[in-house]
């Protein structure tokens, strides 16, 4: 057994709980004011790890070129129980490369996510909206909005995306119910994974064959055209990425921000007289849920001076953006629901050559989402106490797994 | 103002053309960065400046200010 001196044995543990929706967990304030870049203890490993809670120093750490996100390195600070030789036997996704190849990655796909692309999509994206929307007024008395709205409208967007075929849409979005379900056993998540897998892999074999107007098709032949020289399985790891990358977390987001808007029923007036001001909703939800709060992890590959501490090579950092995100000297009041406020671009998405690639997609959908569902739905109200609401606590995405309302 | 961009090191976050999209666009073939005016009026400065403090990798300068 090695010993372990009496401060090392206080760190804290990590990830910290969040008790409530709104916010980042309690502990972060009092560590960014005392040691805003201290040694936590990670929970499922014991290891030790350097969270970083200031705005300023998550903005410099994750743009800094001598952190590595490779998750196989032992000094990664891990949060999921999935063991070194499992991880090192499979290749990694493009949130876990590093350049050069995450650069060659990141050029392939980055083309189908331009503002201009996106923009093409709004109207496409209201229709799918309404539909739901219509469903859930059809449905009538108690609504779970995670089910109805929240999973299937990022997963119909991500279908749609692919150019997954009508007919197999149903396995999308069973898919993604198996996957996000409060009741989900690893085992099934697991098969679920591997039935994923398959199909994907079969779907760039088609396409390859036959390319159609949708993203896997415009990633083969952008590969091939412009000499990227990746093998299909990779661009498979890539789409797998986007899948897996692009659906809890939007779902979540909306989840949340539905929730936020009912019960700031100022916020959600200001927002529905001024349509205008929907970019800067989304941006506040955003900041205020930071749903993806510990995902930016990195290792140290060189010493590294942030601020007053010196990180060693080896050792993980975990840049925290719900800290970053309530650093008061950017966000006054950072606790505050406040859709007006002026303040500086949050870092909901990430920062430096890892920031998400989804996000423009993610803000056009949450832009239109809010407004449109309480316009045809004014008298939107929650079915059971807001502290009864089920958080994903054990989730490394913040989110909630049922939000049932009524009107 | 007026400005340069590194279209080297450019990520196509897209986060610019969000904050300004008559100053900073992005090329349809690879969706880096370009840039609409070098050197945009008065009325831009706001936007550009959000644009530069937001630019994930710190691809875009001001090189003369005024
Ligand atoms: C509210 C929704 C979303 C949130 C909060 C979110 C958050 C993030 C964050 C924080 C990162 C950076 C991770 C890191 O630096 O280690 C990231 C990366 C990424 N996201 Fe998202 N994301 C969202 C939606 C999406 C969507 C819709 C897609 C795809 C359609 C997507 C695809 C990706 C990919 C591929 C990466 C890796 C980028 C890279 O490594 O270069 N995300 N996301």
């Amino acid at each position: 057994m090695t010993k372990i001196s009496k401060a090392e044995a206080e760190y804290p543990s990590f990830p910290m709980a969040r008790s409530c929706p709104y916010g980042p967990p309690k502990e972060y304030e009092e560590i960014r004011e005392q040691a805003p870049i201290s040694k936590v203890r990670l929970a499922m490993n014991g290891r030790e790890a350097w969270l970083v809670t200031r705005y300023d120093d998550v903005r410099e750490i994750l743009s800094d070129s001598r952190v590595s996100a490779d998750i196989t390195n032992d000094g990664y600070p891990l949060m999921l129980p999935v063991p070194m030789e499992i991880l090192k036997s499979v290749p990694r996704a493009l949130f876990h490369l590093d350049h050069p190849e995450h650069t060659v990655q990141r050029r392939l796909i980055m083309p189908e996510f331009t503002v201009r692309r996106i923009d093409a999509m709004r109207e496409r994206t209201l229709e799918i909206i309404d539909e739901y929307i219509d469903a859930i007024l059809a449905k009538g008395g108690t609504v779970d909005l995670i089910e109805e709205l929240a999973m299937p409208i990022p997963a119909q967007a991500i279908c749609e995306l692919l150019g997954i075929p009508v007919e197999d849409r149903h396995f999308f979005h069973e898919y993604v119910a198996g996957i996000l379900g409060k009741d989900s056993d690893p085992e099934q998540i697991a098969v679920r994974e591997a039935e994923m897998a398959a199909y994907i892999e079969r779907m760039l074999v088609e396409r390859s064959e036959n390319p159609g107007d949708d993203l896997v098709s415009n990633l083969i032949v952008r590969n091939e055209e412009d000499g990227f020289g990746l093998e299909l399985a990779e661009i498979g790891i890539l789409v797998r990425a986007i899948v897996a990358g692009g659906h809890e977390t939007t779902a979540n987001m909306i989840g949340l921000g539905i929730l936020a808007l009912i019960e700031h029923p100022d916020q959600r007036e200001l927002l529905m007289k001024d349509r205008s001001l929907a970019s800067r909703a989304v941006d506040e939800l955003m900041r205020i849920f930071s749903i993806s709060d510990f995902g930016t992890s990195r290792v140290a590959m060189e010493d590294i001076q942030l601020g007053d501490t010196l990180i060693r090579k080896g050792e993980g950092i975990i840049a925290s953006l719900a800290a970053a995100n309530h650093d008061p000297d950017l966000f006054p009041d950072p606790y505050r629901f406040d859709i007006t406020r002026e303040s500086v671009r949050n870092v909901g998405f990430g920062h430096g050559v890892h920031q998400c690639s989804g996000q423009t997609m993610v803000r056009m959908q949450l832009e239109l989402i809010f407004p449109r569902l309480f316009e045809r739905i004014p008298g939107l109200r929650l079915a059971v106490p807001a502290e009864e609401l089920p958080l994903k606590n054990d989730s490394l995405i913040h989110g909630l797994y049922k939000l049932p309302v009524t009107w | 103002m007026r400005l340069a961009v590194d279209r080297e090191i450019c990520v196509s976050s897209g986060s610019c053309v969000s904050s300004d999209p008559a100053v900073f666009d992005q090329d349809a073939e690879d969706g880096r960065v370009f840039l609409l005016h070098e050197a945009p009026g008065p009325e831009h400065r706001d936007a550009v400046l959000q644009a530069v403090h937001s630019c994930p990798v710190g691809a875009l300068k001001i090189v003369e200010d005024g």
